[in-house]
């Protein structure tokens, strides 16, 4: 399954940043908290782009990255 | 007879003396196109160039030689006039920066000097050099009259602050590439299949920099192949060499 930003429902104020920088538009507000649109999901997201991580004020959306050794 | 065996001794240790502190000689041999070819001096009328020669001493230095050791009071700024000499500083922990290598036409000390203080680094010859040096005193009277060698001396001294920038930019973006790397390292997934999952956030605290040096740097690592960012993933493709960048001992 495709990875998503992570959302801590309780830190988002719903200010809408994340919505503005988000180039693929996959955010949206579901009563003034940020989700991630169902089914299109952050797919398009290919690259990971960590802006609305970026911009978010309160550290309420997060790209975590895992970090591997090459096989 | 007396007098004529005094005369060599005191001709003897002169000589030894100009020896212990590298030869200095102050004669008409200090060439007018030596001095040409430093930015200091480009430019400058032949009158104006002999009302400055009167004032430069050259200075023969062996290979390995300290010129000037940093902390000392600056007297003069030297000129290249052939080889290498290198401008560097040593750190607390002993390790040496080089700041910049003076080749024939750059000058070195130069920054203190008008800055009334002490030397700030300190210059090394790398070959066998020989340099011209110009006091401080002599130097800031020929800069009272002669308005090109003021205007060289600005045009050159800001260069030398582009140069420092650029150095700290360097310096500090090295360390932040070293950190990342190190935590890169140490995040890395176990043999458990644990993960520690890394925000670029994370990582921005836990190196003590600005989130966007993270960026960068990743990209920078990824530039280095060293490493190959995809999608939420950081896959390590060089272990030994992101090592090395963060100074952890193979
Ligand atoms: S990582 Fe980029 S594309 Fe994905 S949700 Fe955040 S801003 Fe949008
Ligand atoms: S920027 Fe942060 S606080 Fe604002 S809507 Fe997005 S997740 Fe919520």
């Amino acid at each position: 399954m495709t990875k998503m930003p992570e959302i801590d429902r309780d830190k988002c104020d719903g200010c809408g940043l994340c919505i503005e920088v988000c180039s693929c538009h996959v955010l949206v507000l579901v009563d003034n908290v940020v989700e991630v649109k169902e089914r299109i999901g952050c797919q398009q997201c290919s690259k990971w782009c960590t802006m609305c991580e970026m911009v978010c004020p309160v550290g309420a959306i997060q790209c975590p990255f895992d970090v591997i050794t090459e096989e | 007879m007396k007098g004529g065996i005094e005369m060599i001794s005191s001709v003897c240790s002169a000589l030894l003396g100009n020896l212990e502190a590298g030869i200095i000689l102050n004669d008409m041999a200090v060439k007018a196109e030596s001095l040409q070819s430093n930015t200091y001096f480009s430019g400058l009328s032949p009158e104006e160039l002999v009302s400055i020669q009167k004032h430069i001493f050259e200075k023969a230095v062996t290979r390995g030689e300290i010129v000037i050791f940093e902390g000392e009071p600056a007297r003069a700024v030297y000129f290249v006039i052939s080889g290498v000499v290198k401008v560097f500083k040593t750190s607390s922990d002993g390790k040496e920066q080089i700041i910049y290598l003076a080749r024939p036409g750059d000058s070195f000390n130069d920054v203190p000097v008008f800055g009334e203080g002490l030397s700030l680094a300190s210059a090394e010859a790398m070959t066998q050099v020989v340099l011209y040096g110009m006091e401080k005193d002599d130097l800031e009277a020929s800069l009272r009259e002669l308005p090109k060698l003021a205007e060289n001396i600005l045009r050159l001294l800001s260069q030398r602050i582009e140069q420092m920038i650029s150095l700290v930019e360097d310096l500090s973006f090295r360390r932040v590439m070293g950190r990342v790397a190190k935590i890169l390292l140490e995040n890395v997934e176990d043999t458990n299949g644990q993960r520690h999952r890394l925000t670029q956030q994370d990582m921005a605290a836990m190196a003590g920099t600005a989130r966007e040096m993270i960026g960068r740097s990743l990209k920078l690592l990824e530039d280095e192949g060293k490493v190959r960012l995809e999608r939420n993933r950081v896959v390590i493709t060089d272990k030994e060499a992101l090592r090395e960048i963060a100074g952890v001992g193979i």
